[in-house]
């Protein structure tokens, strides 16, 4: 067995579609699902004469993607042609950036950003089985609906040295392009889509190794799986002292299994040149402002205000701020505290969304899908915080509330869940505790304090939970004078 | 100059098939012609920028508003082998 | 009304007067020209309307229903557009281009759809697929190409004006070799939206007539800035385009470039050159020398440049969408087979040489180093027009020759564009105007201007024009058909 130990170097191109009305470069409105071809126009279909005319809103959020991400913006928009034969192809070229994308340069989650370019995304081939005018060939069926449908290409630098952190990055880029609103980013139905570029070296070097190409992987657990498979592939031809050849592989998830894939043009020969349909337009001052001035708070800031403004833990922090969707869930939450905002509520209210709520509901699940409001969140949280429930009552309402849905006081109310407090209450019940075990008692008066759990067992027995350990001790000491 | 090879390279690029005689042909005149066009580097072109377009345009892009879609039935009515509301095509695989 | 027999002789601007004045039945002009255009033996057109449509509407707009001839690559809505290719043998497209629908919104009605080289790649219109077209002049000679259909049909009275397109010399070219006027305009000022492409950043739509006169008023419907073309631009002056109207060229100075008069003109064609400018001295013009010292490597430019964007926008090409296909059992069969079957000669020469000229490892030598030519020659002509008004050179260096001459030589083919190609390459206006005859053949003189000078240029041919007094009508010639 070798003893080398490697290090991965993995660089992410991520194709995300726009979410403007209209596709890149026609006016047919951007397709879900239609019947097939009913979304085409002489643009998207390429007949002849027809001609691309840039669209607008595609370029707005092309620059809010590289303000998000730190990007320099470039001082025109350019597009090149870059030539290749495919079904999905209508034109014969691809409407794409070369030489000038739109942003360049730029950093997120300590993965800095090579490049984002915008381009026209490829029509669909369906397979269709055999052909019966062919006799016994196979043969695919093209839609165009897609075709055209506005990309932004985002390309990583090589920084990334672990499918976690390729997981991780992932999730926090599509948490900003997200909350930037311009993409649905939803990976199930393409309109986010990620190639990772896979290399590994032996530890400490600097070359990089021959990179292998992960193509179109569908979900962010494939692309951690697929990843860790190809580099398990990696590893084993190099310790078998083989070499790695350069290709494009699929994941396949149900089998676990890497399979090279047929190129589309067997010599990689694009024959990029400008565009002659598309005159260069120049980025102004304009653009860049509108695109800043709708920018929203992306989750880098949100987390920053969260740990200043609200004293959250920092893994609460991120794990709110990197989930929109949480983030946007607790603020909910936070703003309907009876008790109001502040460090003292959020704490509470963050770590029962964070621990409490979150484990019931399934790590990925959207809080917002489940039948517990923000609201009756706060509710709870501040029932707590009050100790008008214990925490372990507490949990009981929540499970109810993630159940059934309701407000927590009748819930409370109806299940009496109250807390069993007070001297007149609870001190014979601890009576009752020490005169049952006075062996307990007995120790704990000679100052061991250890066995304090049985007697506080033994009363939340009795009451059902109810009690608060903190008073239970609190009686405990003053009834046996220590 | 440009040599069979280069020929059917170009030619593979272009998906178009090429007899043996065009081939033949092809590399001929395309040689002919290339060495005419060659006399551009007796030009010193090293501080001269491109010009991939003479006229400046004025507003190039159009606003992100729709426009009505071809019907189904025009859009596939001149396609060679129309099936499953789509553009049929033999597979890249066989 | 007027005599049936005299109907076609007037200009397209007499037909429009006469129609306004109800001295005139634009339907009975129609069917004068659709029954001359049916009966015709120039192969000059490839579609002529089968009836006479009703013109009640077109008769009360600007242009009275005058019909017009429009080259095939124009797409036509429900009318065969084939580009005189046999890959779109029967394709009838579902919109009109633009300039078409701008011209039948000003009251043209289409007559019929002409010849041209297929893709409009040619000098001598014996590149279609639908065959060669005759000069009227002279039956065994070629027109020109590309737009030879076109140019044909204007000179033998098949139709009163027509529409034609110009990458290289494609609409002055064939109008010098047919006696008549054809003008390239600026490049831009036509919208090119549903032109079947040939080279995207030359291609430009114009107008072929008899006279000045029609030239202009057939133009002045025909530009503006068109939002499905981005490369599209209006004209400073706006709509003004002027039918001219001065008879002297006072103070009008006329540059003929040395680097572009040398070898390789036909005496006679060099003699009726003299002849012109010494008419234009006549009429108040001063001729001077100008030097346009890169115009000699434009034909070199050129060639790299239009091939390289034919490539690409001829890919669109491919048997999926529309147009004939190859049957074949796997995918790149049926694309080269397909491309192979259905495009001509001369196509496929084009195709391979900008396939060449932007293949990996020979851009810049080719296409890059092209388009630096290109900036060089622009220059060139700003630096001109400093010091002149127009720059005049004979429109080709050879009258219209016989057919078959130089179909086995291309390069000797590529030669005749030697005079409008430089012009093409600087995106500047020219008009080709005929100036005289030799060898019985017509001769033309090229005026060119700096971009949007198509009033000036007009006004220069139209003096010229009345000075020339050239008979326009073939059968006047000793050189007739027999």
């Amino acid at each position: 067995m070798s003893t080398t130990t490697y290090e991965t170097v993995i660089g992410l191109e991520i194709h995300v579609q726009l979410k403007t009305a209209t596709k890149m470069f026609c006016g047919c409105e951007l397709t879900f699902g239609e019947p097939p071809n009913t979304r085409v126009c002489p643009v998207c279909l390429a007949l002849p004469g027809a001609l691309p005319v840039g669209n607008a809103e595609a370029i707005h959020l092309g620059i809010m993607i590289g303000h998000a991400l730190g990007c320099e913006i470039a001082p025109r928009m350019k597009f090149d042609r870059k030539q290749y034969f495919y079904p999905d192809s209508p034109k014969g070229y691809q409407i794409s950036q070369f030489d000038e994308p739109l942003c360049a340069g730029g950093e997120i989650g300590g993965v800095r950003i090579n490049r984002v370019h915008l381009e026209e995304d490829a029509a669909k081939t369906i397979h269709a089985g055999a052909s019966g005018r062919i006799h016994g060939s196979e043969a695919s069926v093209v839609d165009f609906n897609r075709g055209g449908t506005p990309l932004a290409e985002i390309v990583t630098e090589p920084d990334i040295h672990s499918a976690e952190q390729a997981g991780e990055f992932l999730r926090l880029l599509r948490t900003t392009l997200r909350v930037l609103g311009v993409s649905d980013v939803n990976m199930e139905e393409g309109s986010l889509r990620c190639d990772a570029n896979i290399s590994i070296r032996p530890a400490g070097t600097t070359e990089l190794g021959t990179k292998t190409e992960l193509k179109n992987m569908n979900s962010f657990r494939y692309i951690e799986r697929g990843i860790r498979a190809e580099v398990a592939r990696q590893t084993a031809l190099l310790d078998a002292g083989e070499r790695i050849v350069q290709e494009t592989l699929h994941f396949d998830p149900r089998t676990e299994r890497l399979t090279s894939m047929r190129s589309k043009e067997e010599a990689q020969d694009y024959r990029y040149f400008p565009e002659p349909d598309l005159v260069p337009v120049p980025v102004d001052a304009a653009m860049l402002d509108r695109a800043r001035a709708a920018m929203p708070e992306l989750p880098a800031a949100r987390q920053a205000r969260f740990e200043a403004d609200l004293s959250l833990h920092p893994d609460t922090a991120k794990l709110l701020a990197w989930r929109s969707e949480l983030g946007d869930w607790f603020e909910a939450a936070l703003a309907a505290s009876p008790d109001g905002v502040s460090p003292q509520t959020a704490g509470p209210l963050a770590n029962w969304t964070t621990n409490e709520l979150l484990t019931r509901l399934g790590g990925d699940v959207d809080p917002a899908t489940s039948k517990v409001t923000p609201a009756a969140m706060a509710q709870l949280v501040a029932l707590v915080t009050a100790r008008t429930v214990t925490a372990g009552a507490g949990k009981e309402v929540l499970d109810t509330l993630i159940a059934e849905g309701g407000d927590p006081a009748q819930i409370v109310e109806a299940k009496g869940l109250g807390a069993v407090g007070g001297e007149d209450t609870l001190a014979p019940i601890v009576a009752e505790a020490l005169a049952a075990n006075p062996d307990i008692a007995e120790r704990l008066r000679g100052g061991d304090m250890k066995p304090m759990g049985v007697i506080i067992g033994h009363v939340m027995k009795a009451t059902k939970g109810r009690a608060d350990g903190g008073e239970v001790t609190k009686l405990v000491r003053a009834q046996l004078g220590v | 100059m440009i040599d069979r090879t280069q020929v059917l390279h170009v030619a593979r690029l272009a998906r178009l098939q090429l007899t043996d005689d065009e081939v033949e042909r092809m590399s001929t005149e395309l040689s002919s012609i290339l060495d005419h066009i060659e006399t551009i580097s007796e030009l010193d072109l090293s501080d001269v920028a491109p010009t991939a377009h003479v006229v400046a345009s004025e507003g190039a892009l159009r606003a992100d508003a729709p426009r009505a879609s071809l019907d189904h039935d025009v859009a596939l009515a001149q396609a060679p082998d129309p099936a499953d509301d789509g553009f049929r095509v033999p597979s890249p695989q066989a | 009304m007027t005599n049936l027999t005299n109907l076609t002789d007037l200009t397209a601007k007499a037909a429009v007067d006469a129609i306004a004045a109800g001295d005139l039945d634009a339907a009975e002009l129609f069917t004068a020209y659709r029954e001359a255009a049916a009966a015709e033996d120039l192969n000059a057109y490839t579609w002529v309307a089968d009836q006479t449509p009703d013109l009640s509407a077109a008769a009360a707009l600007p242009l009275r229903g005058v019909p017009l001839a429009v080259k095939d690559l124009f797409c036509t809505q429900g009318v065969p557009s084939q580009a005189g290719s046999k890959i779109l043998e029967g394709y009838r497209p579902p919109y009109d281009a633009t300039v078409v629908a701008q011209l039948a919104a000003a009251g043209t009605s289409l007559l019929g759809k002409t010849n041209q080289d297929e893709f409009a790649m040619g000098s001598s219109n014996e590149n279609s697929a639908y065959g060669p077209v005759k000069n009227p002049w002279d039956h065994t000679r070629v027109p020109g190409g590309s737009s030879g259909g076109s140019a044909a049909a204007v000179a033998a009275g098949l139709a009163p004006w027509a529409l034609g397109t110009d990458t290289g010399g494609s609409i002055r070219q064939p109008a010098a070799l047919c006696g008549i006027v054809g003008l390239k305009p600026t490049y831009g000022s036509v919208s090119r939206y549903g032109m079947i492409a040939f080279a995207s950043s030359l291609d430009q739509a114009g107008p072929f007539a008899r006279d000045v006169t029609d030239a202009a008023l057939l133009y002045s419907h025909m530009h503006g800035r068109d939002p499905r073309d981005a490369t599209s631009v209006g004209r400073p002056d706006a709509d003004a385009i002027a039918l001219p109207t001065g008879e002297r060229l006072d103070g009008l100075r006329l540059g003929v470039p040395d680097d572009l008069t040398g070898e390789g003109v036909e005496p006679g064609v060099w003699t009726a050159f003299e002849a012109a400018l010494e008419t234009a001295k006549g009429l108040g013009a001063t001729v001077e020398r100008v030097a346009l010292p890169h115009a000699g490597y434009g034909l070199n430019a050129y060639y790299v440049i239009a091939p390289a964007e034919a490539s690409s926008n001829l890919a669109r090409f491919d048997g999926v969408r529309y147009g004939a296909r190859a049957e074949a059992d796997d995918l790149i069969t049926m694309y080269t087979k397909t491309r192979h079957d259905y495009m001509g000669t001369e196509v496929k020469r084009r195709i391979l040489i900008g396939t060449y000229a932007l293949s990996s490892g020979f851009y810049d030598a080719y296409y890059a180093s092209a388009q630096k030519v290109r900036t060089l020659i622009a220059r060139d002509f700003t630096t001109a027009f400093a010091g002149v008004d127009l720059i005049v050179t004979p429109t080709s260096p050879g009258v219209a020759f016989p057919l078959g001459a130089k179909t086995e030589d291309p390069l000797s083919m590529y030669l005749n564009d030697i005079f409008t190609i430089p012009i093409s390459l600087a995106g500047i206006p020219a008009l080709s105007l005929p100036c005289g005859l030799s060898e019985g053949l017509p001769v033309g003189l090229q005026l060119a201007g700096p971009a949007f000078s198509e009033n000036r240029i007009l006004e220069a041919a139209y003096a010229l024009e009345q000075a020339f007094a050239f008979d326009n009508t073939p059968s006047a010639i000793g050189g007739a058909p027999s």
